[in-house]
């Protein structure tokens, strides 16, 4: 393993705003719980660039949660810069949040989080309709997501009618049909046996080797092993931030 | 948009379905306020229409001069057994003389009286007219032939449907002679059916044709007279008290339908004078009308808060279950939050999801409501099949008029609770924070 943080902030600093997917700078995430003041995040930096592939991981408390929300702009820092393609998402209203959430960021969650009275087919097309793209091309696009994960024979079902790994490819499917600048997955595997959990990976490494960024909250170490590059944080700060050598090819 | 609007309104019944006897339930309440407003307000037309009609009898045109049986006591002859009172003919020749604008003026006198034949009895209304009375009153022949000018003293009669039936069963009663109270008078025409007429002036009982027997008032005036003695009271020995009473109508026609009121005031004004008691009325058909628009409107403004209140209810209802979905939904508005719904895209999804609901139960309720006319003739014929005799009449008769008002009313107030009782639970949805909503189980 080898410590990145130098050699990567010069590139940075050679490199144009465009060339990484985003980059938080110093953030801060303080709460104020019955008169008790809890630092979740205290001063976190780092920068993803397009096409990486990170797991971030840590024990609880780690500050783990507060960072996926901040990532995935549905909290904002108490302090510090998110810079989302090159714009600053740490001050903007929920409006423009959830704007930037339904075009910039794809979610996959734990329990899949489909929605029950919706068909394959239609939970893959939820994000689209939040940005008014329906009709033809958006049935089309959400149809060949559903064969990209492997279900196009079953885009009719209800989520009751399928197994968990299967929810958990229309989710991916969902996450990307927006064309996010990354795929924000908290603990995707974490209700899959590990059968299952292998395909799932398999999927999201697939996905990673045709371009997608890949960011990905685990407490898992196998899970963890397959990413690129695994960021630990411990007490809201980063521990370590190291490519993983040890990625099996 | 447009498409986003149907996409919205599609998922909003797909989410009602998922829980179809709450939704259904919620939209009860809904279905049972509107229905109520149709249901409610077209038997009040229905009621109102009818009156109307029996006030359009009387004649928009006419002024009706009626005799009413002054208050008893305060009389300066209050132990006289006869009590004179009412409209003199004189009155008749004053109004004839000096209303100018008017375009006849038929008198009448009506009194009980009862017609036999051989041991069958009719108790009538003996009415003394003139020939006139006839197209009046839009009375119809049956057989035989009205009185004519011929006919002034003579003793013949004109029987109503009702009344020849009772003493004639089962034959022909032109040509017949028949007692009317000790003279024989023989029968020359019988009228149809006629349906009744609004109540006037002292009379409460709406105007019924069907037992009348028409004489020609010269004859009456003659044979009977003015004076009418009765017997009351019980006890020993008889005892006789007697009303003398000139004529019970004059019916005056004006020209033009904008002179009526303007000529009832002046026969008021005419009358006045010459009539120390209060001892007639002078009634105007149109003003009737007009006392009867009134009161459709008081009716139908009571009916509307009513309905309103069970719509309340109802909104109230709804307002519960989509606050009860909202949080069983939680996180669903997490999930859809996350995926990029705005708050308003979240209050849009809960807010059409009420009006679908509100809506769904509003039509339901309106095509319901729609059905009043065939479901209340089925349930009026389903108990007089039961027990025949126990509708009153008003019922019986009662035709439901559907009012396009009443309709479109009840769907807009349907929708519009929607609306209202919808604001606060989407509103509510929408304010819910993404992160918390995502971690509800």
């Amino acid at each position: 393993m080898t410590h990145l943080a130098d050699h990567r902030s010069d590139q940075l600093d050679q490199n144009a705003a465009g060339d990484y997917a985003f980059r938080v700078e110093n953030i801060f995430r303080t709460y104020f719980l019955k008169g008790e003041t809890v630092h979740a995040l205290r001063g976190v930096s780092f920068d993803v660039r397009n096409g990486e592939y990170i797991a971030i991981m840590g024990p609880s408390g780690s500050g783990k949660s507060t960072l996926l929300n901040v990532l995935g702009c549905l909290d904002r820092p108490t302090s510090g810069r998110y810079l989302l393609d090159g714009d600053d998402v740490s001050k903007i209203s929920d409006y423009q949040l959830s704007r930037i959430r339904g075009r910039r960021i794809g979610f996959v969650f734990q329990s899949y989080n489909l929605l029950q009275q919706l068909n394959v087919m239609e939970n893959i097309k939820v994000p689209l309709q939040y940005q008014g793209l329906i009709g033809k091309d958006a049935n089309q696009k959400c149809r060949e997501l559903a064969n990209l994960v492997g279900l196009g024979d079953r885009i009719y079902h209800r989520p009751t009618e399928l197994s968990g790994g299967q929810q958990q490819r229309v989710a991916i499917a969902r996450s990307l049909v927006n064309d996010p600048y990354f795929v924000l997955a908290d603990e995707a595997t974490g209700n899959l046996d590990s059968k299952t959990t292998e395909e799932v990976l398999d999927l999201f490494e697939s996905l990673n080797n045709s371009g997608k960024t890949i960011v990905m909250i685990t407490h898992e170490d196998e899970v963890a092993a397959r990413a690129k590059r695994i960021i630990r944080l411990r007490d809201g700060k980063i521990e370590s931030d190291v490519l993983n050598q040890d990625r099996p090819q | 948009m447009i498409a986003q609007f149907f996409q919205t309104v599609d998922l909003g019944i797909k989410s009602l379905l998922v829980q179809k006897l709450r939704a259904g339930l919620a939209a009860l309440g809904i279905f049972i306020g509107t229905s109520t407003v149709i249901w409610l307000v077209a038997m009040g037309e229905g009621v109102s229409y009818r009156a109307q009609q029996q006030i359009l009898e009387l004649g928009a045109k006419n002024v009706i001069v009626r005799t009413v049986k002054p208050n008893a006591g305060g009389d300066e002859d209050a132990n006289s057994r006869v009590k004179t009172y009412g409209l003199l003919r004189a009155d008749y020749r004053r109004i004839v003389e000096n209303i100018p604008n008017i375009r006849r003026a038929i008198p009448m006198r009506e009194l009980k009286f009862e017609l036999r034949l051989d041991d069958r009895t009719a108790d009538a209304k003996l009415v003394g007219c003139v020939e006139e009375y006839l197209e009046l009153n839009r009375l119809q022949i049956a057989r035989g032939r009205w009185l004519s000018p011929r006919d002034r003293g003579k003793k013949v009669i004109v029987l109503a449907n009702e009344t020849a039936k009772r003493l004639f069963p089962y034959e022909n009663p032109i040509g017949r002679a028949i007692w009317v109270g000790s003279e024989f008078y023989t029968v020359i025409g019988q009228t149809k059916d006629r349906t009744a007429s609004a109540a006037i002036g002292g009379s409460l009982d709406s105007r019924d044709y069907n037992l009348d027997a028409y004489i020609p008032l010269k004859t009456l005036r003659q044979r009977v007279g003015d004076l009418v003695m009765k017997r009351v009271g019980g006890g020993q020995g008889f005892n006789f008290v007697g009303e003398d009473v000139e004529l019970s109508q004059i019916t005056v026609e004006v020209n033009h339908i904008e002179e009526v009121d303007e000529t009832a005031q002046i026969i008021e004004t005419l009358l006045r004078k010459y009539h120390e008691t209060q001892d007639y009325a002078v009634v105007v058909p149109r003003e009737l009308l007009r006392q009867a628009e009134r009161t459709r409107t008081m009716f139908n403004v009571l009916l509307v808060v009513i309905a309103g209140i069970s719509l309340l209810v109802g909104g109230i209802g709804i307002m519960n279950i989509m606050l009860a979905t909202v949080t069983e939904r939680t996180r669903e508005i997490g999930v859809r939050r996350a995926l990029g719904a705005t708050r308003s895209d979240i209050i849009g999804q809960f807010l059409i999801e009420t009006v679908v609901l509100t809506a769904s139960g509003g039509l339901a309720g309106v095509l319901f409501g729609l059905s009043v006319g065939p479901v209340f003739r089925f349930i009026k014929r389903a108990i007089m099949t039961i027990s025949p005799d126990s509708l009153p009449p008003i019922v019986d008769s009662l035709e439901p008029r559907i009012a396009m008002w009443s309709v479109l009313l009840s769907l807009g107030i349907s929708l519009g609770v929607g609306v209202i009782f919808g604001v606060y639970p989407a509103r509510k949805a929408a304010y819910l924070d993404p992160i918390e909503a995502l971690r509800h189980e």
